[in-house]
């Protein structure tokens, strides 16, 4: 029997998987999924935006923004570099739990427990000291930094043991993590401020000492301790998962749980103390926030980077090196838009969704990094009967 | 004759370098039986897979009786009245097997549940198939669910049925069963293609074998005009030796003894029943027996992966006259051994070590001058693997889940050496040379065909991976020696390698567990075989002398007289 539909044609595109996609070719694709983004984000401000369509050679203005938004004032690029290392670290943080699979979506609670912990030292201990004893500004830093360590760690520690003795799901456990930690900070404020505005200022004590003199600016002494602090934190984090016995345990578990006990790794072992690397390292990000930043606390103090952190170290496949480009790009994003709404006086999503967009394009580019697009050789009117 | 499917000058390339297909043309007839031979990665079910509609041919075309057509989809060929039976089934647990038949079909006969049971029913009368159109696919053998995936097909009107590797997973009885229907099914009018790399099935199901090797068709031959030898050598592209070099066993002793093992899972299924059994230094003993009869678990609660709820692993450690070693004893443990007179001087004196320091016991343990009594004995029942390796057992195990379990995919084979060394030497980093140059030798040894140790072992073939991992386990000169379905999938070369190796091991004096599912290949290279049967022992026969009906009937058998062994 015939069939009823003898179509020759070769489907117009079929899908084959690249082999080895080479560093070169993939970089390049990324490269051009963020141009694109870039010009599809033109076209959308331009539809969106009503001096855009009054004036269309502003649309060069929009562009610049991003230029502008980091690097045109010493402030900015100061900012930029800043705002860089923050979000590097939280993103360090999750790298080893991410490597062994373990899904930790709460280094927003895991930071937010940090700086929490540093301000709780500080508004307790500082400049309170018993007179007798003039125990050296420095060791007001110290116990902040414990604290938050501790804090950070004890807040990675709790879904680990969870996961570990009860096979709880992880994401779903440090998530609900992230609210409990919210929730916390709400309940001190209120102790703390006994007023009711649920502000508690900027405290006075607790300052980093001005280690860099000479810049412009004191808090650029501040910025650059912490670029720094995050630059070692990043090489060691480099060395612990590449080079050490405990980073090959967990590839292994995060690669096969099985093929770990196959070899006597104790994955419970391994799930524990590896949460603990996260959380500490959280902990650090909330001790810089904290201590180095803020001086003060607020339920929004991380303000969203514990997630964003997340898509800092996918981007980069959880390699803490490619992180840093990861990292800036997504501050570059951000300082454009923010830019751009006090150049355009927008305000709302539209920054927003200038992000989304960018950022749409250069997660869809791994598709195009892992498989080729076959278009069809042959002409159809040659093919058609 | 106008054939009914015909392929002219296939070509299939995946990536740069892998031509999978290349310009393969081939006619297939009504009312015959076509077996496509050929080695693993040689591209037999790439061609199919194009003629299924999964996938799309680089150049060439496809031609149904004598018309030529585009597939470009599993739809497109069930249009074409083409139908495959895949080597993984995707049929859904839930469903009945009639549902499973009717799914998909949009309004053409898959409403109406009892007409589909009817026709379901019909078919299975008519070609010979036992099937229940009732019966939930859960609760279904692996036969049961390779007849809905037969009969999903024919219900679409299939004239022409291609089945990958349909026996793989069939007990002789059931492979008897599957041909007698493919017969049926070619008598009554339909081109059945086979895919298969078993020799024996060829000659005993096909009217005519397509060889292939590389990607290219080799050559179409009539089955009764040819012969397994002939096969083979088109197959590999040279002569093969297919005997196994047999060594008697030399003064085989006891080496791992397992006593009344009872195993049952979370949900308290039985897995093991009551296992005992002995195997012995210099002799590979065979486990035979239908998938999942708990072979996998009898391994993995010698390795330390499982705890049984009751009975004995002995491990004896041949070490009768030999120096001890700072491998498994520490200072503290050999001075509390000496002191209960368990040591002997190279001279036949006890050895007492009251009165040395530290420095003077470790030079004599060094000089292997401190030598056991006796052989060590010791259980390793509720052990870790690691707790086992620390007491010195050096015990290999080559899973069955060679990427799953026994390697880690994304990592190169350098790196997956280290997985049972890495905890070697003090300090937090990792030593790499020492591994690296493991791999090399492996590679180089074992002829591992890979662009470097630091390529992922996911993306080697079948046999390559299973080298590497082989090659690992035995880099420890290990004692005993488990390696479960170490050939599955594997190419007959490859194949030759791995059995090769485990004789070797053999005769230096491994105790070699070899659990198999191709009875031939057990009969040929164990000295004796343990059969198992839904977790119990059903017997234990000499792989010399055995009959392989008498293994048949062993795997079937349900009752067991008490103790074997």
């Amino acid at each position: 029997m015939q069939p009823r539909h003898t179509r020759l044609k070769e489907p117009l595109v079929h899908l084959t998987k690249r082999e080895t996609p080479g560093f070169a070719a993939s970089m390049l694709i990324r490269v051009a999924a963020f141009v694109l983004g870039m010009l599809v984000c033109g076209l959308v401000a331009f539809l969106l935006v009503g001096k855009l369509q009054k004036e269309p050679g502003r649309i060069w203005e929009f562009y610049n923004c991003f230029i502008k938004g980091s690097f045109s004032t010493e402030r900015k690029l100061w900012s930029f570099l800043k705002n860089i290392a923050v979000l590097l670290c939280i993103a360090l943080a999750l790298t080893p739990a991410f490597r062994m699979r373990f899904w930790n979506i709460g280094a927003e609670g895991q930071t937010l427990m940090g700086v929490l912990a540093a301000i709780a030292v500080n508004f307790y201990l500082g400049g309170k000291y018993n007179p007798a004893v003039r125990w050296p500004e420095w060791s007001l830093l110290v116990l902040m930094l414990a604290a938050a360590l501790l804090a950070g760690a004890v807040w990675g520690l709790i879904p680990a043991l969870f996961k570990a003795v009860w096979n709880t799901n992880e994401t779903l456990f440090t998530l609900m993590m992230n609210y409990v930690a919210t929730f916390l900070v709400s309940y001190c404020l209120i102790k703390w401020v006994p007023s009711g505005s649920s502000s508690l200022g900027k405290l006075s004590s607790g300052k980093f000492p001005t280690v860099f003199t000479g810049l412009s600016k004191p808090a650029y002494s501040d910025y650059l301790v912490i670029i720094l602090i995050v630059l070692a934190a990043t090489a060691l984090i480099y060395i612990y998962l590449n080079y050490t016995k405990h980073g090959y345990e967990i590839s292994v578990v995060g690669e096969s749980v099985r093929t770990a006990r196959y070899v006597g790794i104790s994955v419970k072992k391994v799930i524990i103390r590896t949460m603990i690397v996260s959380g500490l390292l959280c902990g650090l990000a909330g001790y810089l926030i904290g201590a180095g930043l803020d001086r003060s606390v607020t339920t929004d103090s991380v303000g969203g980077q514990g997630f964003t952190a997340i898509m800092v170290a996918w981007l980069a496949k959880f390699d803490p090196l490619m992180m840093i480009l990861t990292a800036g790009v997504i501050i570059f994003l951000n300082q454009g838009a923010d830019q751009i709404s006090t150049s355009f006086e927008i305000s709302g999503a539209l920054p927003n969704v200038i992000i989304g967009i960018v950022l749409f394009f250069i997660i869809g580019s791994e598709f195009f990094i892992n498989y080729k697009l076959n278009f069809r050789k042959r002409e159809p009117k040659e093919a058609v009967r | 004759m106008q054939p009914a499917l015909q392929l002219k000058h296939i070509t299939k390339r995946f990536g740069r370098d892998v031509l999978a297909n290349d310009d393969v043309s081939l006619d297939v007839y009504k009312g015959e039986v076509l077996a496509i031979l050929g080695e693993n990665g040689c591209g037999k079910t790439t061609l199919m897979n194009m003629v299924a509609g999964i996938y799309f041919p680089d150049a060439g075309s496809i031609s149904i009786d004598g018309t030529e057509v585009v597939i470009r989809s599993p739809k497109d060929a069930f249009d074409h009245k083409i139908g495959m039976i895949h080597q993984h089934f995707k049929l859904v647990d839930i469903f009945t097997a009639a549902e499973n038949v009717a799914l998909g079909l949009k309004g053409k006969g898959g409403n109406d549940i009892k007409k589909v049971n009817a026709k379901v029913e019909e078919i299975a009368r008519r070609y010979g198939f036992h099937i229940d159109p009732k019966k939930k696919i859960y609760d279904m053998s692996v036969s049961e669910k390779q007849t809905v995936e037969i009969i999903k097909v024919l219900y679409r009107g299939a004239d022409i049925l291609i089945l990958d590797e349909p026996t793989a997973v069939l007990t002789l009885q059931e492979i008897r069963r599957l041909f007698e229907i493919l017969r049926r099914m070619v008598a009554d009018g339909k081109s059945v293609i086979i895919i298969t790399h078993k020799l024996n099935e060829v000659m005993e199901v096909s009217d005519r074998v397509a060889v292939m090797r590389k990607g290219r068709l080799i050559d179409i031959v009539n089955t009764s005009e040819t012969s397994e030898g002939a096969l083979t050598d088109m197959m590999v592209g040279r002569k093969v030796n297919l005997n196994i070099a047999r060594s008697e066993p030399v003064d085989p002793r006891p080496r791992i003894e397992v006593k009344g093992l009872n195993l049952s899972d979370a949900e308290g299924v039985r897995i093991l029943k009551n296992v005992s059994f002995t195997a012995r230094g210099g002799e590979i003993l065979g486990i035979a027996g239908i998938a999942g009869s708990g072979q996998k678990e009898l391994l993995e609660c010698i390795a330390g992966l499982q705890k049984p709820q009751s009975g004995e692993i002995i491990f004896t450690n041949p070490k009768k006259n030999r120096p001890v070693t700072f491998f498994h004893k520490q200072l503290g443990q050999i001075r509390h051994m000496a002191a209960q007179g368990l040591f002997h001087d190279p001279d036949g004196n006890a050895v007492k070590l009251g009165g040395l320091s530290d420095k003077q016991v470790r030079q004599l343990v060094q000089d292997e001058k401190i030598l056991f009594n006796d052989d060590e004995v010791m259980s390793l029942r509720d052990k870790t693997p690691l707790e086992i390796r620390d007491l010195g057992v050096k015990l290999s195990f080559v899973p069955e889940d060679r990427l799953g379990m026994g390697l880690v995919g994304s990592m190169g084979i350098s790196d997956n050496m280290m997985l049972r060394s890495y905890r070697k030497g003090q300090g937090i980093f990792l030593e790499r040379s020492k591994p690296k140059k493991l791999g090399e030798d492996i590679v180089r040894d074992l002829d591992v065909v890979t662009p470097s140790v630091r390529t992922p072992v996911r993306r080697l073939s079948g046999g390559n991976v299973q080298k590497v991992l082989v090659g690992r386990e035995i880099s420890s000169s290990p004692k005993v020696l488990m390696a479960a379905y170490p050939v599955r999938g594997l190419d007959i070369n490859s194949s030759y390698t791995i059995y090769n190796l485990l004789n070797t091991q053999k005769e230096k004096g491994t105790a070699v567990i070899f659990v198999g599912e191709d009875l031939d290949v057990l009969m040929a290279l164990c000295d004796r075989i343990l059969v198992m049967n839904s977790g119990a022992v059903t017997g234990t026969v000499d792989g010399r002398t055995v009959q392989k009906e008498e293994l048949g009937y062993l795997m079937t058998k349900t009752h067991t007289e008490g103790e074997n062994d």
